[in-house]
């Protein structure tokens, strides 16, 4: 179980190794479930990344905030903005975007936290849609608005200009002089999810994981035994913002785009569904979670109504329309139709996500070995 | 001697909405003694505790504690860094963590204050936090479940573990809440003996409790509430024999 249960450090090793070989092989295994391209590998972990620190606030303390897009937001605004004015190394704009969003994360936090349960949830979802409709905005200087904000050929990149660094074509990342497209944008953006599964684990398996869990298991007893809850929950909410400002961040890495759609509520919301659906609470669950979302979507959404024609092409043409009437509302567009209903039986047939499903999967097979 | 008192309660008024549930308290509570507070239901036993924990803030009066009044302002994870644990009359535990995490929390909070940031440190390496936590679950005769479910357990044991939790901190002053309603007699007598042995190590305590068998064993002092006000106090033998008493509180009841 992946809690704060004394666990070996025999065990956390191999789980370490374990999980760098399977990232780092990812191209290679991706192949065969179809996902061997890096477009969508880079979703793995970018998305990976969100869930996996979203998960130390919502997993280890409980708090169920409505609004972590907003450091999504700010994490892709930054980074844009470093490849603008100083250069298009990863480097800095993956620091300055880190740095940002705790800032933003601190201050957020610090009012949000004044309440707790659904007064939480409400307040971070108004900050994180007050952050989305002023960068439509006022902040449109910054954030570009409608349009998004784009890395430009002639931007100043003082920093590129001193060293003599040069860009040809559309300006991409470049980390001292990998360009940051198709897999090697991949391989920056799965060091960047090692290091943070790495963390991650320290917390679960540090003294300060297992008293944010205390205080999702019982707060009262916590204030009542010595413990000010509050910089402990600040603590996590800046830790997981930064996660998220360092997710965003990669989005601008592989792609120089930054638009205030992705700090929307729905990008809020989707990250709780990864983290639910992986397993809350879970060292490995929410990035699971987020690689069974993005995959899904990946498949679902691609289908259009020609397709489906196409698969149900062996059935009697009126048979075939009916199949493609009712099938056609859960594919393309509609894809967040079939996610709905995902979740929904994750939530009522499976509380515990993924990881609670693989859990009684083993326990099952043990049983049946005797 | 004034030094000798840990707890002085002075004055203390509580009234909720129409209803006056403290009235005047003046209690003190000398080093080392267990102090019993006995009382009907409803007499405002627990609300005393609770205004000496902040989890209630009197009207008026004030409960100084180690040169503080708790009643002016203070947190409770600031009363529990002085020196003040309470076990509650239902217990708080924490159901989701095993009953070793559960008694390592309390003796970190003792160790490392009301927050450390304490990331990096892994929690596996805290063996003599550990060995400390066994110690007190073997002495609440807990020790060979020390990795299951805090939640799991029946009421009884869920209060021992509260115990143990309190315990580990070394209080200055344990406050109990019924610490023996809900356990089988073999499980008070088990308490009674502890309590005992804590008494020898000087710890001060506070007891509410309704079973006089209990009281009666542990009590040097003891304090009788009836409707908000205290009634009676003194030696455990002036109280069987007060006439205030027996009326009030003890009716017919055999002592």
């Amino acid at each position: 179980m992946d809690s704060v249960n004394p666990s070996s450090k025999y065990k956390d090793t191999l789980s370490l190794i374990i999980f760098i070989v399977v990232v780092l092989t990812a191209p290679l295994w991706g192949k065969f479930i179809g996902a061997g391209y890096p477009d969508l590998l880079q979703k793995f972990a970018i998305f990976g990344l969100f869930a996996i620190g979203y998960n130390i606030l919502f997993g280890l303390t409980g708090y169920l905030s409505f609004g972590h897009a907003v450091f999504l937001g700010i994490g892709s605004y930054t980074a844009a903005w470093s490849f603008k004015l100083l250069t298009m190394n990863p480097v800095p704009a993956v620091i300055f975007a880190v740095l940002l969003s705790g800032i933003f994360a601190a201050a957020i936090g610090y009012v949000s936290l004044k309440r707790t349960g659904i007064y939480f949830a409400i307040l971070t979802l108004a900050f994180a849609q007050m952050g989305y409709n002023l960068a439509y905005s006022v902040l449109t200087p910054i954030t570009n608005g409608e349009t998004g904000l784009r890395v430009l050929r002639d931007d100043p990149r003082v920093l590129d200009n001193a060293l003599g660094v040069q860009i040809d074509g559309s300006p991409v990342g470049n980390f001292f002089g990998i360009e940051m497209t198709g897999y090697s944008g991949y391989y920056f953006c799965a060091i960047m999810l090692i290091l943070g599964f790495y963390l991650a684990m320290r917390v679960f398996r540090s003294p300060f994981g297992m008293k944010l869990i205390a205080i999702k298991s019982n707060q009262t007893r916590m204030e009542y035994t010595g413990y000010n809850p509050r910089p402990y929950l600040l603590a996590a909410f800046v830790i997981s913002g930064m996660y998220a400002g360092l997710a965003g961040a990669l989005m601008v890495i592989v792609d120089p785009l930054a638009g205030a759609e992705r700090m929307q509520w729905t990008a809020s919301g989707e990250v709780v569904l990864m983290t639910i659906l992986g397993g809350v609470g879970t060292l490995i669950g929410p990035l699971i979670g987020a690689v069974v979302i993005k995959y899904f979507e990946n498949i679902f959404s691609a289908i259009n109504e020609s397709g489906l024609h196409a698969t149900f092409s062996f059935l009697p043409e009126w048979l075939e329309n009916i199949a493609v009437t009712i099938v056609s509302p859960f594919v393309g567009d509609g894809w967040h139709m079939t996610l709905g209903v995902l979740f929904m039986i994750v939530i009522i047939f499976m509380p515990g996500g993924i990881m609670e499903a693989i859990r009684r999967l083993t326990a099952w097979v043990k049983r049946m070995r005797g | 001697m004034e030094d000798n008192y840990v707890l002085e309660i002075s004055g203390v008024n509580k009234t909720f909405g129409g209803l006056k549930a403290l009235s005047d308290i003046n209690l003190k509570v000398k080093q080392g003694t267990t102090h019993a507070i006995i009382g009907p239901n409803g007499a405002g036993k627990s609300t005393l505790l609770n205004t000496c924990i902040a989890k209630l803030v009197p009207d008026s009066g004030s409960i100084m504690f180690a040169g503080q009044d708790l009643t002016d302002g203070m947190t409770p994870h600031g009363i529990n860094q002085l020196g003040v644990s309470r076990v509650f009359q239902t217990p708080e535990i924490f159901p989701e963590l095993s009953l070793l995490n559960n008694v390592m929390i309390p003796a970190l909070a003792k160790r490392d204050g009301a927050f450390k940031f304490d990331l990096f440190k892994w929690l596996r390496n805290e063996n003599q936090l550990q060995d400390e936590a066994m110690h007190y679950l073997d002495d609440l005769g807990l020790a060979d479940s020390s990795d299951i479910r805090a939640g799991s357990l029946s009421r009884g044991d869920k209060r021992r573990l509260e115990m143990a939790m309190c315990l580990i901190q070394h209080p200055k002053l344990l406050l109990l809440d019924e610490p023996t309603a809900g356990m089988a007699r073999h499980d008070t007598n088990r308490t009674i003996e502890l309590l005992k042995k804590i008494k020898e190590g000087g710890m001060t305590k506070i007891i509410i409790e309704h079973d006089m068998h209990v009281v009666f064993s542990l009590a040097d002092h003891i304090s009788v509430l009836a409707q908000g006000a205290i009634i009676a106090e003194g030696k455990p033998d002036d109280i069987k024999g007060h006439p205030k008493v027996r009326e009030a509180y003890l009716g017919t009841a055999e002592l």
